[in-house]
């Protein structure tokens, strides 16, 4: 697929500069393939499994080759039985394994919603904590993109948001695709990884050695005064972009924050944040009602309403499928230009 | 079979039946506030079944668990204390009846999402095959969740790795108020056709507890040799209604001739017959046996009726594991 024509490989933005990071630069892939392979080093009960992780394209190149260092029987190919193979996961799980279950698209996940948010996400809670814990990770990229309409291409983080006993994560830059991997293998619960397809175009500052990006901190992207953009997954990169650019071309100064979970979510950074600037846009690439941005803009409402001076605004798909056409597809997807939008609004309200 | 055996069989059967009477008995005065399915008629699968296991060997289990349970081991007065939702109870009043668990015993819990359980012990059999043990893992489930396609995609995996998996069908032929007719077309389609060397199925009378017996050890044995899963298809009769006890079952969705033709089929009273013939149970060992059964029935009744509730605090405690 010419992934290449919709976005280009590129750095992603310098974002070290604030971060203390430095040192070696790899692909987004790279870094998601590292933590899977020192994951499965490191701990006997790790295994990956899903539709595809032994192709040659291997997840995008996120488990390529790992069946060959560690063996098939800790790196398979499932049936195509999302519902069965996610139960299998929580079973495993339960019984002493640490499974991750790789999809290359979020969409089918609605078939394993069962396995997930009926047992995996309650299972702990349902026995009063007499049932062994389900530490499961479920990875899944969205795959958006080139005419991938309406069922390859869903961000459905406001599902998975929605229930309790699931840590939700988004990772946005190569350094966090690694750690919170990590982390997430590590979490003695059910995790979902939501990842995007655009952030694996990127290349950034990934340390060699394992390391842990704590679930459910986020962190300051970069510092301003005037607008807080508290934004999710690639659109971190997109609101890095439009902060740069409407420095130069309006004098706003834009603080980006990356909650980079979303369950459990970072309320310091965000509030804290909102404490500074006093407005704020909450940009996802997934739909407006009821999803992310609805809850960050409740949490701003319910704990941060004495720092508001602007009503909150909101950079989201539009509540409906996605369009496989090239001009509807533009004209679907949000990014830079609409973060920049949103940003002059709350700057002027 | 020895004696000692066929005793044991005998006293996990009647122990499941005491039970399910005794909660029958007290379920309208309201105490236990919280569904109860039970297994009157069917005790010899789950007897039958987890004699043939060993304590490390997991179950899943299903709504109707009572008898699951209590055959695997699981403790009485955790079961009862967790129908009255009390703290003492196997899950501390979060489960209910439908949510039974007991780790020491090997019951890793029980799902009340029909079919929910098929392929979370299909996972189980994965890790045990991952970390070289010989143990087996077994899920009991009913003809209705057979209807469920999760079945289908358990038992293609499960063969595909040679898992040693105990499939456990208890084919009473109610799902609620539908007849298994209305909703499959005998055997099921996924049965025909299967490889005999990837997946050995038997169809037999899950009212004989030795059959049952018999059949799981040879699924066990099938199993801890590494050969694959089983598919066990035990044709029993659900006697009580769905849900709650007697008196509560809505009349008019089957023919009183089909229950009183099953209940002629009682697994416990025909086990009881065939053992008297044999000369292994006799008046006494059997009034002692009822005896040790109704006072521990009691005292577990008692320690549910005393324990504490769960206290508001306890809410948010489960959710997550630290
Ligand atoms: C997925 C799902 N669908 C429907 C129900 C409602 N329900 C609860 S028990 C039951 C019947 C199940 O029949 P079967 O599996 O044969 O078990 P039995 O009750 O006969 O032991 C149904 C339909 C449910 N709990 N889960």
């Amino acid at each position: 697929m010419p992934w290449s024509q919709i976005k280009p490989d590129m750095d992603e933005p310098d974002y070290g500069r604030d971060n203390g990071l430095d040192g070696r630069r790899v692909t987004y892939a790279a870094a998601t393939r590292e933590a899977l392979a020192q994951a499965l080093s490191l701990d006997e009960r790790v295994f990956v499994m899903g539709q595809g992780v032994d192709d040659p394209s291997g997840m995008f190149g996120a488990s390529r080759g790992l069946h060959l260092e560690f063996g098939n029987e800790r790196v398979f190919d499932t049936p195509l039985a999302e519902t069965a193979l996610t139960g299998v996961a929580v079973g495993a799980a339960l019984a002493g394994m640490r499974p991750v279950y790789m999809h290359n698209r979020p969409d089918f996940l609605f078939l394993a919603l069962d396995q997930l948010a009926n047992h995996a996400a309650k299972w702990r809670f349902m026995f009063g904590g007499a049932a062994p814990s389900v530490p499961l990770v479920i990875w899944a990229c969205i795959g958006r993109g080139w005419g991938s309409a309406a069922q390859h291409s869903q961000a459905l983080q406001g599902i998975f948001q929605h229930i309790p006993g699931l840590k939700l994560v988004m990772p946005s830059t190569c350094h966090d695709a690694k750690g919170l991997m990590l982390a997430a293998i590590k979490d003695d619960n059910p995790v979902v990884i939501i990842d995007h397809r655009f952030n694996f175009k990127n290349k950034g500052i990934v340390p060699e050695d394992p390391y842990l990006v704590p679930l459910g901190k986020g962190i300051v992207r970069r510092p301003g005064r005037d607008v807080t953009v508290a934004a999710f997954s690639h659109l971190v990169a997109d609101a890095y972009m439009a902060a740069e650019e409407l420095a130069r071309e309006d004098g706003i100064e834009v603080e980006v924050i990356d909650p980079r979970s979303i369950r459990p979510l970072d309320e310091e950074l965000i509030l804290g944040s909102l404490a500074r600037t006093g407005r704020l846009v909450v940009a996802d690439t997934g739909w407006k009602t009821g999803g992310v941005t609805a809850e960050v803009a409740a949490l701003a409402a319910e704990k941060g309403f004495a720092s508001l001076k602007a009503p909150v605004a909101r950079v989201a798909s539009p509540d409906l499928p996605t369009p496989a056409g090239y001009t509807l597809e533009a004209a679907y997807y949000v990014g830079k230009d609409q973060i920049k939008d949103a940003v002059r609004r709350v700057a002027r309200a | 079979m020895k004696s000692e055996t066929m005793l044991a069989l005998y006293r996990s059967m009647l122990r499941i039946r005491r039970v399910q009477e005794r909660i029958e008995s007290l379920y309208l005065q309201d105490a236990m506030k919280t569904p109860v399915h039970l297994c009157i008629g069917q005790e010899a699968i789950a007897a039958g079944i987890c004699l043939a296991l060993e304590p490390d060997d997991s179950i899943q289990s299903n709504h109707r668990g009572h008898g699951h349970y209590l055959a695997k081991g699981g403790d009485l007065k955790a079961m009862i204390a967790e129908l009255h939702c009390k703290a003492t109870g196997c899950s501390g009043g979060f489960g209910g009846s439908m949510h039974l668990v007991d780790v020491a015993a090997g019951h890793l819990g029980s799902s009340s999402i029909v079919g929910g359980g098929i392929p979370i012990g299909t996972g189980i059999g994965l890790a045990m095959r991952m970390r070289r043990t010989s143990q087996v893992s077994v899920v009991f489930f009913g003809d209705g969740a057979a209807d469920e396609g999760v079945l289908y995609e358990s038992l293609n995996f499960a063969m595909l790795k040679r898992l040693s998996v105990i499939f456990v069908l208890e084919d009473n032929r109610w799902a609620v108020c539908s007849p298994r007719d209305s909703r499959q077309t005998g055997d099921n389609v996924f049965l025909r056709g299967a490889d005999p060397d990837r997946l050995f199925t038997a169809r037999l009378d899950g009212n004989d507890a030795e059959i049952v017996h018999e059949t799981a050890r040879a699924a066990v044995a099938r199993g801890r040799s590494g050969a694959g899963p089983s598919l066990l298809v035990c044709d029993t009769y659900r006697i009580m209604g769905h849900a709650g006890c007697k008196a509560q079952e809505p009349s008019g969705y089957r023919d009183a001739c089909e229950i009183d033709a099953w209940s002629d089929k009682c697994p416990v009273a025909l086990y009881r017959a065939k053992l008297a013939s044999r000369g292994i149970l006799d008046e006494p060992t059997e009034a002692a046996m009822e005896a040790t059964i109704a006072a521990e029935i009691t005292e577990a009744f008692d320690f549910a009726a005393q324990s504490p509730l769960p206290h508001d605090g306890d809410l948010h405690k489960h959710l997550f594991s630290e």
